[in-house]
């Protein structure tokens, strides 16, 4: 038991400030809590990717799961993974004129990392 | 369409699998038929009738029918065999289910990535394209034959959410579990990668119009007191909510899984109540799923009916879009067929029982109901200040807000404690560059399409020819990894009992030959229970499991159910099986009694006060055989079998028809005998036919004492009058 958070149950003096508010206003103010609360972590998602999201990326560009795997794998070790993987094949696919599936096959036999690296302006 | 009296060919189903493309996306509701007169009965709330169905056996009572109530019912399907999960799927659509949840496999969360094939699952099956795309594909031909849309469901957790939910949208999978907490609290899986995996989860799901159900009713299966997890229920369902509003769900696409947090032997209505109102006070647009509590399922069928039953009073008190119906498949050893089927039933029949409750009663707003509700809504508000003064959801996490089992803001100092840097899955969040980008649609967050000449509103799969959102061609089609733990090698197994002609007793699998036997045994529990297994293994089961035991009295009696498993085959072809009843038509049978009259006496005979199932068979109001023009002479009940026999003397009857419903050692039988001899000693048994029937009546076992006919439960005048006049027929030849 983590003794720092025991508490007895102190309802009555802790919701004073609450006494006042009709129905409507708590609920308003409990939904102003909600959104609070997950606006950070929405905030995060806008700005952060994982492997699982860029699998999913590279699923919808028409890669098996099992490929989708390997790539992002590839990807995050020669650290683009900040670019998308999905991005990482279709610069493949511009710079050499295929089409998305033939550029990730590509990938796959760990060729043209280095042109899609270049094209990013180096290796970060 | 499946032929009604055809087993699902699971070869045929996975036949061409890899060209198969689901009908449609996203949730289907109940179409609502107000105020619906149907049969003799005229109902308030319900939802269409089926095309084909189970009714309840009451229904007999009522021509027949079979009422569907408006919520869509959930049932719950885990053997881990998909070839078998979906024969189950099949049984449940016909007795009103039309949300199927498919439980994933042990392990699957922490699964980085998609598993392929149809390996067998623990728990729940393992969730694959294939086994998806195929279920979906016998759904989409059950739905035909029941008449109503089948939402398909499964989870979207773990650490391969995204990619799940991917999947979940190209195979027409219409809703699933998404709720970024359940990672966190219950799979240990690290919180920041749960929540950003969330939001692209979410947006995925949103695209593809499926409908969310969170995951807090978790707490209140693991709390320690988990009627006093309310307040933090509370606030898990708003942080989830709220999270997928901005994640871009529909608010009408996001359902509550809402867990009455008590139950009887507690005072469930005084304590559920006030939480079930403060919940749908709180989230009015939502979508609330009700479901039992689990936690307190043992192994008694009994009690978890009574609980859901009771679900469902607040249910109807109160509101619910789904009804779940969760069985005691846990505190029973395997997923039973039956038991996903009775709770089936129970909620159709217990929620088209209260069809317009709400006419007849209310649910209090002032007193004891006004000041508890407020009450709970107000500590998850003071959980909320308390949450964000600690530094935000993850440092509450930290802290060890969740599952605490005091009422919040009373704490135990024993919630679950999670570190932001630990779990499965640290360490693997990546920030975004300025020129992140991603050419697919359904995508969430920062996506730098501007680069490409792209406006934020562009689907920027147009650079790549489309996603395969868009073109199904584009999805690549994985059949099997592994080349033993697969379907097909599973059939081979069972090849002799897939099409019917050889039998096996089933619980779950095709063939697994399981079966479960009920036995009142005289004594004490621990001796009952020993006794049981001895029984069951002298019964030829093997692999004997005592699943459950009820007290009748510490002496005199324990009941035992056990289970095994019945190794043996039943040929079909060596079965004698009786046909069904030819029966003529009412013009024939009319025809025949103008011609020649036709009289009857008829009597409930012993000390029998039973007259219901008789005056059915003769009252012509009751479609009985009086209607046909055969006269009835009705002596009434507990006549003596001398009685009745010099009555059919006196009126010169041509038959005798005799009602036995009290069965207890064999009386029914009994009686039958007596009146055979009384009449051959009357020199009068060719004069006349005598007829028993009763709901525990065997025909076999009545002609054997004599008669010349017997009528079990189900009978109507039709049978019995198309066999008088069959006999008269016959006697009238020369």
């Amino acid at each position: 038991m983590n003794k720092t958070t025991v508490r007895p149950d102190d309802f009555t003096s802790r919701r004073e400030h609450l006494a006042q508010l009709t129905d409507a206003q708590l609920k308003a103010y409990f939904w102003e809590l909600a959104d609070r609360s997950v606006d950070p972590l929405i905030a995060l998602a806008k700005t952060h990717t994982t492997p699982s999201i860029e699998r999913s990326v590279l699923l919808r560009m028409g890669f098996s799961d099992v490929e989708a795997k390997l790539i992002v794998d590839k990807t995050i070790d020669r650290r683009l993974i900040g670019k998308g993987a999905g991005h990482v094949v279709y610069r493949l696919a511009t710079i050499d004129s295929v089409d998305v599936r033939t550029a990730g096959l590509k990938l796959l036999a760990d060729e043209g990392w280095d042109r899609v690296a270049a094209s990013f302006g180096g290796k970060r | 369409m499946n032929a009604a009296d055809k087993k699902l060919d699971v070869r045929e189903l996975l036949r061409d699998l890899e060209h198969y493309a689901p009908r449609r996306r996203g949730w289907t509701w109940r179409i609502p038929a107000k105020d619906l007169q149907y049969g003799p009965c005229t109902y308030a709330e319900l939802s269409e009738p089926l095309r084909r169905s189970i009714a309840p056996l009451a229904a007999k009572s009522f021509g027949g029918i079979d009422p569907q109530p408006m919520p869509v019912i959930t049932t719950e399907i885990a053997s881990g065999r998909f070839e078998d999960d979906i024969r189950r799927m099949r049984m449940a659509a016909w007795h009103g289910a039309d949300h199927i949840m498919v439980i994933r496999t042990a392990g699957q969360s922490h699964f980085d990535g998609l598993i392929e094939g149809t390996p067998q699952g623990v728990g729940g099956v393992p969730i694959t394209r294939k086994q998806v795309r195929a279920s979906r594909k016998a759904l989409d031909a059950i739905e035909d034959e029941v008449g109503r849309p089948i939402n398909f469901h499964s989870y979207v957790s773990g650490v391969a959410g995204p990619e799940i939910a991917v999947m979940y949208a190209e195979e027409g999978v219409n809703g699933a579990h998404q709720d970024p907490q359940y990672n966190v609290l219950y799979r240990n899986i690290n919180m920041v990668r749960s929540f950003v995996d969330a939001a692209e989860s979410k947006k995925i799901m949103a695209g593809a119009d499926m409908l969310q159900i969170d995951g807090a009713h978790n707490a209140n299966a693991t709390a320690k007191v988990a009627w006093n997890v309310m307040p933090e229920l509370l606030v898990q369902h708003a942080v989830n909510s709220a999270y997928s509003v901005k994640a871009g769900m529909k608010k009408e696409n996001i359902a509550l899984s809402t867990v009455p947090p008590a139950a009887s032997p507690a005072p469930d209505l005084k304590l559920n109540l006030p939480y079930a109102v403060a919940i749908r006070d709180l989230f009015d647009g939502y979508r609330m799923r009700a479901q039992m509590n689990t936690k307190y399922m043992e192994s008694s069928t009994r009690e978890a009916t009574v609980t859901h039953v009771l679900n469902m009073v607040v249910s109807k008190l109160t509101s619910a879009d789904i009804q779940s119906t969760i069985t005691p498949d846990e505190g029973r050893n395997v997923p039973w067929h039956m038991y996903n089927i009775e709770a089936c039933d129970t909620a159709k029949q217990a929620l088209v029982g209260m069809d317009g409750l709400l006419d007849c009663v209310a649910v209090r707003t002032d007193g004891y109901m006004k000041e508890r509700v407020r009450e709970i809504k107000e500590r998850a508000v003071l959980f909320f200040e308390d949450m964000l003064a600690t530094g935000g959801y993850f440092a509450a996490v930290e802290a060890g807000f969740f599952i605490d089992s005091g009422i919040y803001p009373e704490r135990n100092g024993d919630g679950m404690v999670r570190k932001v840097s630990g779990g499965i899955g640290a360490g693997t969040v990546y920030d975004r560059d300025p020129d992140y980008f991603a050419p697919v649609p359904f995508h969430f967050g920062d996506n730098n399409v501007a680069q490409y000449g792209l406006d934020e509103q562009d689907d920027p799969s147009v650079l790549i020819g489309g996603s395969t959102f868009a073109d199904r061609r584009k999805i690549v089609y994985v059949d099997e990894l592994d080349p033993e733990d697969n379907v097909e090698h599973r059939m081979k197994d069972v090849e002799k009992y897939q099409d019917g002609s050889i039998l096996r007793p089933e619980v779950q699998w095709s063939g697994d030959g399981t079966v479960v036997v009920d036995l009142t045994i005289p004594a004490a529990e621990a001796i009952a229970a020993a006794a049981a297994l001895e029984i069951g293994r002298k019964m030829n089961l093997s692999d004997v499991e005592v699943i459950h035991r009820e007290v009748l009295h510490p002496a005199e009696a324990t009941r035992i159910q056990i289970k095994g498993t019945y190794a043996f085959d039943v040929d079909v072809a060596t079965l004698t099986i009786p046909p069904p009843p030819d029966l003529l038509s009412d013009a024939e049978i009319t025809a025949f009694v103008k011609d020649r009259p036709i009289k009857i006496v008829a009597a409930t005979v012993g000390e029998d006060e039973h007259s219901v199932g008789l005056r059915e068979i003769i009252d012509i109001k009751h479609g009985g055989i009086e209607k046909y023009g055969i006269q009835c002479e009705y002596l009434g009940t507990s006549v003596p079998v001398d009685k009745l026999v010099d009555a059919a003397i006196e009126t010169d009857a041509d038959a005798i028809l005799l009602s036995t419903i009290i069965s207890h050692d064999d009386v029914h039988y009994r009686n039958m005998k007596k009146i055979c001899d009384y009449a051959i000693e009357k020199g009068v048994r060719d004069r006349f036919l005598i007829i028993g029937g009763g709901t525990q009546v065997t025909p076999e076992l009545a002609v054997k004492q004599g008669l010349d006919a017997g009528f079990g439960r189900g009978t109507h005048g039709i049978h019995v009058a198309s066999f008088l006049v069959r006999r008269l027929r016959e006697k009238q030849r020369p």
